[in-house]
């Protein structure tokens, strides 16, 4: 590979100027005021994590992972995600607290990224985890604080899909005594392939009606009215349990007055091995992509030894700040010139405009200079002028 | 019909858009009778409709989808499986049917250093590394059919629709690498966010598409 030019950076990785960077704090700043409305704390973790630990228990697949060697030739990730991280201060610094915990967080995740160039392999999330309670009502608090998060930051359309992965997993063995069929069925519903899908349910040679059953899965989407349908679907315990725990939840939603823009998809599925109950995205204006993320993973906290129940999600922050409209600034910059000779009175001048939360930019006049430049003058909302005799002019 | 509800559909030029349009004014969509397969233009409004189609080349059509600039989109699955994109496949619309294969000479047998000229590298990749067989892919982007001939490869990659064009070339089909026909995809938000719209003209061609084929 040829030498890197001065400016180059690696692939992947971005710089924030100014007004993205104050983009990104405001929508972090937004989204933060929801979480600890709802009494989540934030918690910090370090960037690099063991393989071995948090690289294995992550929902992000080996080859996407930044590995590195330390001294002892212990392979290092940097950090894929923040669930498993916090998984694993659960487990051990927070192991004595009660549960449930509320957690937040705002952090960048490294994953490498394959297609085309630009795609990012350095990204913000935020997000919350509520771990130690196994409740419908747990879920319903974080699809409503997803969505409480995504309207802080203004975003409409707005609409959060919900699919329940030990639901479809009940509904599929109920059907198919063969697990690969199962498997394979999920791996195309991950991919988004209907039609895969839909082939191979034909393919599999079922009675009439299990095959109709199973194609329907793909059908049965919209509000409450289909976990009706899903109920006459669910034959076994397991499963009409995951069907009541859906209703329970939707129930608390409609409790919270946060129904409104929840849409029940039992084709979505996300990181299989991963997610145990529900499942959710989030979508809204941003083009093609979704916003949000998450749902209950129950099985994650047992790799590090304490085995809890959780549920939570990430904000996808860059996604967030391109999708959400310009938001409006506090307080007003402004630049201020002054002539030497009355630098006090300008500089009294500037303190007082602070205390009243104006960002205040000092200029000093050069000799012979009258006037701010114009070219500086069209990043400021005001300028004023300080002259000789210490009077202050718009 | 405000302007969130305008559906737009990127689909290549050629062939697969006249078979397509044909197909969603057989479902009941009312299209303008000026939408053809010989337009030259990149896009074509269809305003009673409510859709807008942008023409592009084949391959760039699940680019387009998946980067929502399209909500969806008609596609051959052979670009599909080179391209590899997060789009939702919603539906085998069954046009354009032909087949994805391996060729070579007639008298091919298996030589020491095995080399595959293709536009499809990952799909040729991808199926010789099934197949347990170790060869070196070389990408070409056109006139494939040539490298046999004149030794810069042992065997080729490519779509057969009618086998013609291997037969004039003197090449002859080795194996069958999977059945292509094009699909309806769909963008993953405005899969979400116009999910009425989608699901409805899904609905219409899906009609006309199972009628065409034995249940």
């Amino acid at each position: 590979m040829a030498k890197p030019r001065e400016f180059e950076k690696p692939t992947g990785v971005r710089d924030f100027p100014p007004r993205v960077a104050e983009k990104k704090r405001a929508v972090e700043e937004r989204v933060r005021v929801c979480f600890e409305r709802w009494g989540y704390r934030e918690v910090i973790t370090p960037t690099l994590e063991y393989f071995e630990t948090v690289g294995g228990a992550s929902a992000i697949e080996e080859h996407k992972l930044f590995k590195l060697l330390d001294r002892d030739g212990q392979t290092l990730v940097l950090r894929p995600d923040q669930t498993a991280p916090i998984a694993r201060v659960v487990a051990s610094m927070l192991r004595e607290e009660p549960l449930p915990l509320r957690l937040y967080y705002h952090a960048n995740v490294f994953r490498a990224q394959e297609n085309e160039a630009g795609r990012n392999a350095e990204f913000y999330q935020s997000g919350v985890e509520l771990v130690g309670d196994a409740s419908p009502e747990a879920d319903a608090e974080v699809v409503a604080l997803a969505m409480e998060a995504l309207q802080a930051c203004e975003i409409e359309p707005l609409q959060i899909v919900v699919g329940h992965i030990g639901l479809l997993d009940g509904l599929l063995s109920e059907r198919l005594t063969d697990r690969s069929q199962a498997a394979l069925l999920k791996e195309s519903l991950g991919q988004r392939n209907f039609v895969a899908y839909r082939n191979q349910v034909r393919r599999f040679q079922l009675p009439k009606e299990d095959e109709e059953n199973l194609l329907s899965l793909l059908r049965i989407r919209g509000n409450r009215e289909q976990l009706t349908v899903l109920r006459d679907l669910a034959h076994t315990g397991r499963t009409r349990e995951a069907v009541s725990h859906l209703e329970a939840m939707w129930d608390a939603l409609e409790d919270m007055g946060a129904a409104g823009h929840v849409v029940l998809d039992l084709s979505l599925v996300g990181s299989l091995d991963y997610y145990t109950g529900i499942y959710f995205e989030g979508y809204g204006s941003a083009k093609g992509a979704y916003l949000v993320s998450g749902g209950r993973y129950d099985r994650l906290l047992e790799q590090f030894d304490r085995p809890t129940p959780a549920t939570g999600f990430g904000l996808k922050t860059d996604r967030l700040m391109e999708a959400s409209p310009s938001f409006d600034r506090e307080g007003e910059r402004i630049a201020l010139a002054y002539s030497p000779k009355a630098r006090e009175e300008a500089f009294r001048e500037a303190r007082r405009l602070r205390e009243a939360g104006q960002a205040v930019f000092l200029y000093r006049f050069k000799e012979g200079e009258t006037a701010v430049p114009a070219a500086m003058r069209k990043s400021f909302d005001r300028v004023l002028e300080v002259k000789e005799d210490g009077h202050v002019r718009i | 019909m405000s302007a969130f509800d305008t559906l737009t559909i990127a689909m290549p030029k050629g062939r697969i858009f006249g078979e397509a349009t044909e197909l969603l004014r057989q479902a009941g969509v009312p299209l303008p009778a000026d939408v053809s397969e010989d337009s030259r233009k990149l896009t074509v409004s269809a305003p009673e409709a409510g859709l807008s189609f942008l023409l592009v080349k084949p391959v760039d059509v699940p680019t387009y989808v998946e980067h929502g600039v399209a909500d969806l989109g008609v596609v051959g699955k052979d670009v599909l499986l080179e391209e590899a994109r997060d789009v939702y496949e919603l539906l085998d619309l069954g046009i354009s049917p032909c087949h994805m294969a391996v060729a070579g000479l007639p008298d091919w047998s298996p030589v020491l250093h095995p080399k595959v000229a293709t536009k499809y590298p990952r799909i040729a990749d991808r199926y010789f590394r099934e197949q347990g067989q170790q060869v070196e892919v070389i990408k070409l982007n056109g006139s494939v059919e040539l490298a046999p001939l004149i030794g810069l490869a042992d065997r080729i990659v490519d779509i057969v629709s009618t086998g013609r064009t291997l037969k004039e070339n003197g090449l002859t089909e080795l194996e069958h690498i999977t059945d292509i026909t094009s699909r309806l995809i769909a963008n993953r938000a405005s899969y979400r966010l116009k999910s009425g719209r989608i699901q409805d003209l899904y609905e219409k061609l899906a009609s006309v598409v199972e009628k065409g084929e034995p249940v």
